[in-house]
Order: structure tokens, then sequence, then C-alpha cells
């Protein structure tokens, strides 16, 4: 028998080229009070399979418009993204077919339970029955879902919740994954288990972003780091290649002699 | 445009929605006791308070009249008045509902009425209060008899023929079928709470699956998912739609059968007058069939509009906010059909809503006017295609997605 592992690279065979590609990207929001405010410009980048991106920024700085616009939940209003090679403007459907997304502001619904949650999510990914069955069903063995699966979502522990969403975002084993922020406000065995799901997903082969503002996190997990202040990509590489550019070893520091001149700026 | 995928967010909604205790009470509960209990309720107290009004022995105070007393007199002798001499502060009781009505007999009203002069009696009622009126009805018929009997008695004794006080008899007859004469009464109120339970029906499911999913933070999840907007928007609008027709046909059969057993329990026989035909309340399949299929738009035109307000908000409680000031919106036009004498004209027939309400009316009586009817169900269609299209084009917006 084949065997199914709970991450497998995805639908296509993707070596080593970019799978997520940031060009120029940039977002202008209107606001009654302030006016035009750009929230993201001119950010380019690219994330690579089998690497973790980490984002990270203040708040405000601009990481959630990113993350929003490569899943397609934002349309970008300069530039463009493109998700193994599917450009986000042009295709935002077929685009979000290759991703999972997930943040502290994905909910599930509380009416569904967490079978149905996920069985949803995997009809809406084009999935036939047949397939969608077997692929719960490997999930909710590997996540050990089993004890829950058919407790209503608004009646699960925060811990079941996150499994819940996890599962939401594998259903159709998509090559790339956007994490927004994916522990904030959770304890930390929680957030242990999504820092632990978000290693595997590399480990895999998939491509992954995150953005954070936890410094610890972008040490332990991070490939490569983009430092984004002001809506704009201030630095971009390897946590080594960040120290040695910049003769400090403590992540937070590169961090502040990177942001503070722009911060003030925007004060 | 991919069935498959509005089927699917659809039957998801769908599982939700009977999930949902908010949207079960608004959808079933409501229409299918609202009748019940409004209709033996009215019922109820209107027969008790015309019952009482009518068992009722009236007090009635005499001012004046001591020179008087063959007037006086005919007024005692009456079972259904109770005649008293009239306190000093007579006006004031029959403000304060003390007694019915006051009989002001002029000063020598009798002495004068055998010279030939003729003097006003005046009754003094509570304009507006049943038993006020119903008393003074009373007193006014038994003068009547008194003065027709005077005069008859100044006829004979001047040997001619009474005959001459009434030349001729007129009579009125309802020659209307009663279903029509029900219909004309029933018609509009059945039109307002149908257009009240259509958009009663549309309006949680549809704050629910707008405001209510930014408020649980589900917007971001399903925004993810590779389902397209438009696809996602038609879903659950056709669950809202789903809710609310579902909400309208509870209502008429409701009403078809609220009105069968009213019918058959004879309160009916009780209430019409005497020698008139009892009114006919049962509804005739046709008009229910005729009534729901004009409320398939009307339901459209609710939910489509409901929803694209609703998206607006970000949380179930700012929806409502919104919401309220529409019912009146609504109302005006729903009401303004139930006042009598407010018939369809061609121009009153593009006039949202307002068309809908007096159509029902008519189709209620029985009455198929088709080129009426085709307009009407045309410029709905129209309007609830209109706000459907906004309501999808809304949905597009990130502005209104990610209100802030």
């Amino acid at each position: 028998m084949e065997e199914v592992g709970l991450i497998s690279l995805g639908r296509e065979e993707i070596g080593g080229r970019a799978v997520i590609e940031a060009v120029n990207l940039g977002k202008t929001f209107r606001d009654k009070k302030r006016g035009e405010v750009k929230a993201v410009d001119g950010v380019s980048f690219v994330c690579r399979p089998g690497a973790i991106y980490g984002l990270l920024g203040a708040n405000g700085a601009g990481k959630t418009t990113t993350l929003r616009m490569l899943a397609t939940i934002l349309e970008p209003t300069e530039g463009t993204a493109r998700l193994c090679g599917q450009d986000v403007v042009e295709h935002p459907e077929r685009a979000r077919q290759y991703c999972g997304f997930l943040s502290t502001a994905t909910a599930l619904y509380p009416r569904l339970t967490a079978y149905e949650m996920v069985e949803y999510f995997g009809r809406l990914n084009g999935l036939d029955s047949t397939t969608l069955k077997k692929r719960i069903d490997e999930i909710f063995a590997r996540l050990d879902m089993n004890g829950f699966r058919d407790r209503r979502c608004d009646k699960l522990s925060t811990g079941m919740k996150q499994k819940t969403s996890i599962a939401r975002t594998l259903v159709h084993d998509p090559p790339v994954m956007i994490f927004d922020e994916p522990t904030l406000g959770l304890d930390i065995m929680t957030a242990r288990t999504i820092i632990e799901f978000i290693r595997e997903c590399r480990d895999r082969g998939k491509t992954v972003i995150f953005s954070t503002h936890v410094m610890r996190e972008v040490e332990k997990l991070c490939d490569v780091i983009g430092i984004i202040q002001n809506g704009k990509l201030l630095a971009e590489g390897t946590i080594e290649q960040l120290r040695q550019r910049h003769g400090l070893n403590d992540m937070e520091d590169i961090f502040v002699k990177i942001v503070t001149p722009h911060y003030q700026e925007a004060v | 445009m991919s069935l498959r995928n509005i089927g699917i967010v659809y039957r998801k909604e769908l599982t939700e929605a009977l999930r949902d205790r908010r949207t079960l009470i608004t959808t079933f509960l409501v229409p299918l006791l609202m009748i019940p209990v409004l209709g033996a309720g009215f019922t109820g107290v209107m027969s008790a308070v015309i019952g009482s009004a009518k068992r009722e022995k009236a007090r009635v105070a005499m001012v004046g009249g001591e020179d008087s007393p063959g007037v006086v007199q005919a007024l005692g002798r009456s079972a259904k008045l109770k005649v008293l001499p009239a306190a000093q502060n007579w006006r004031n009781q029959v403000v304060d509902k003390e007694i019915r009505a006051a009989v002001e007999i002029p000063p020598h009203f009798e002495r004068d009425l055998g010279k030939g002069k003729a003097g006003i009696v005046t009754i003094n009622v509570y304009g507006g209060e049943l038993k006020s009126e119903m008393a003074a009805a009373n007193v006014e018929s038994v003068l009547k008899e008194y003065r027709d009997s005077i005069a008859t008695g100044q006829l004979e004794a001047n040997h001619l023929s009474a005959e001459l006080l009434r030349p001729f008899d007129v009579k009125r007859l309802n020659i209307a079928p009663p279903e029509k004469t029900a219909g004309a009464f029933l018609g509009g109120i059945i039109a307002y709470m149908l257009i009240l339970m259509c958009l009663q029906g549309a309006m949680n499911p549809a704050i629910d699956l707008t405001a209510g999913e930014k408020e649980r933070g589900t917007m971001e999840t399903i925004l993810s998912s590779p389902v397209s907007r438009t696809h996602l928007v038609l879903g659950k609008f056709l669950l809202v739609v789903t809710a609310s027709l579902v909400t309208a046909m509870l209502l008429l059969f409701s009403v078809s059968v609220s009105s069968t057993m009213l019918q058959k329990s004879g309160v009916l026989n009780q209430m019409a007058d005497e020698g008139e035909a009892v009114p006919e309340l049962a509804l005739k399949p046709a008009a229910i069939a005729s009534v729901l299929i004009m409320t398939i738009p009307l339901s459209v035109l609710f939910s489509a509009g409901l929803f694209t307000i609703a998206l607006f908000a970000k949380s179930h409680k700012e929806a409502q906010s919104y919401i309220a000031p529409l019912m009146f919106l609504v109302v005006i036009p729903a009401i303004s059909a139930m006042v009598p004498g407010v018939d369809l004209t061609p121009k009153l027939a593009i006039v949202p809503l307002l068309n809908v309400s007096l159509l029902c009316k008519e189709l209620v009586t029985g009455e198929y006017h088709w080129n009426y009817i085709a307009i009407i169900f045309a410029s709905t269609c129209v309007y609830a295609a209109g706000a459907l299209y906004l309501a999808v084009k809304m949905f597009q917006r990130e502005s209104v997605l990610f209100r802030s």
C-alpha cells in the first residue's frame, strides 16, 4: 500500500524553484481620517520549498496585509504575487487551491462538528467524496482527533480547536502554507503544537511563510527572515547573514537596529 | 458558474441554520404561532367586550325632565337602560366612564310638544368609547320610538293615516359573495403579515451569515478557501431566501388552518348581524398558491436587501441597529394597503412592497387582474435582481468585508 504522509509535497513536483513570489507587492487603503494609507509598499521576496520564511515586524508593520494578499483574501493595489506560478490577481481562486492559510483570526464554525468543518473545506477544495473521506481519516488519526470528531466546534477546547484548524488547512494537502501570527494569544502547550506543525510542514517539503513579532520563534524556526516596517521590506537574509551584516548576535538587537530609524519616522 | 460550489455552501449554511435556536424560532415558531395567538387573543377580547357591552344595563343620567314624565318613563321602561337622576357633576361622570351617557331634556319639553313646538333632546356621550356609544344608540332608539308614537297619536287625532310618517322604506343588502366580504377585511391583514414574515424570516439568517460570520472570525477562514466570492455569496443568499420563504409558507399554512377552524367554530355566526350572510374566511387553494408565487420575488428582494445591509455591520448587534429603521420602511407600505379604499392603480403597481400588499389583498378575495399580476411580478423581480446584484457586488468589496 502506498504510504501517504500527512504532509506530502503537494500535487506537483516543485523542485527547488520559487513557490511564493511577491513582486513589488503593495496595498493602499483609503481611511476616512488618515486619507490614503500605504499598508504595504513595494515588497518583493521569494520563498522556496522546504524552507520557512519568517516575516518579522512590529504591530501594524504590514505583515498581516502582506500575508492576506498572498492568500488572496485581499487584492493588491500594486504589483502582484504568484503561488506555484498562479497569479493572485489574475487567478485568485486557482492560487488559493495551492495554499493553506492559518491565523488566529481564522476561527471555526461554531455549529459544525470538527469533522464537518474539515469536510466542508475539503469539498470547497474540490475533493471527491472517496478521496476526502480517506484524507480526513488520515488527518484525524494522525492529529489524534477522533475523540472529538463529532463534537461541535463551540464545545472544543483551545487545543482541539487548533488541531481542527490545522486539519482544515491540510485537508487539500497544499504545497504552500501561510501562517499569520499563528501563536498569538495561545498558551505555551497549544503554541508548541503549532510550532511543531510548522516545522513538520517544512520537513515535508512545503513552502512556508509565517509572520510573527516573537524573536524566539524566529530564531527557532526561520530559514530566511524578512524584516518589515511601515509596509516596506527593510532587510532580508538568513539569521547568520543578518548577524554578520549588522555585527550583532541577538536577533532582537538586530531587529531594533534595523527598524528604529523607520519606526521614529512613522511616529 | 459552478452550481456544485454554490450547493456545498448552501448545504453547510443549512446545517448551521438548523442548529441555530434563533433561526429556528423566527423561521418556524413565530409564523406558526403568531396567527393563532393573535387571532385567538383578538377575537377573544372583541367578543368579550362586545358581549359585555350588549348585556350591560347602561347607566344613563337624566338631566332635567322633571316636568316631562312621559319621556322619562319611556326611557325607564327600556330593559337595556338604567335611568338615574343626574348628579351635579354629570359631565365628569360621563368623561370618567362612571355613567355611559347623560340625556338632557329641555325645560317644559312635553308642554311645548303639546303646543307643537319642537324641543331638542341632547344625548351627551363619550365619543369613540364603545359602551358609551352603544348606550347612546339605545337611548336614541327609545326616543325615536317615543317620537313616532307621539306623531302617530297626533295623526290619528287628526284622522290621518300613520303611513304619512313613512311614505317609503329604505333597505341595504350586501350582495358581495361571502368570501369577498371576508377577503376585503382579511386580505389586507394577510398581506401585511406576509410581508412582515418574509422580512422577519430573512432577518436572522441574513445577519448570521454576514455580520455574524465577521463577529465569530470565520469570514477570513472561508475567504481563504478556493470557493469564489460570487459562489459563496450566492450559496449564503439562497439560504436566506429559503428561510424567508419557509417563514412565509408556514404563515400561510397557519392562516388557512386558523381561518378554517374559526369558520367551523361558529364564532363568526355570532359576530355577523342577523339576516346577513356569514363571511367566508377559509382561504381557497388558488388564493394561497397565487399569494405564495408573489412571495418568491418579495423574499428575494428582502433577502438581498437585508444581506447587503447586514454585510456592512461588524457584529450581530450592529446589524440589528441598521435593520431596525428598515422595518418602518417596510411596515408603512404594508399598512397603507390595509387602509380601506386603497386599491391598485397602474401607478401604484410599480411602487415596491405597496404593489405586492395591494395585489395580495386582491388575490385573497379571489380577484385575478392578470395585467396587474404580470406588472407586479415583473417589477418585483426587477427590484429583487437589483438588490441581489448589489449584494454580490458588495461581497466583492474589501472595504465592506474588512471594515474596521
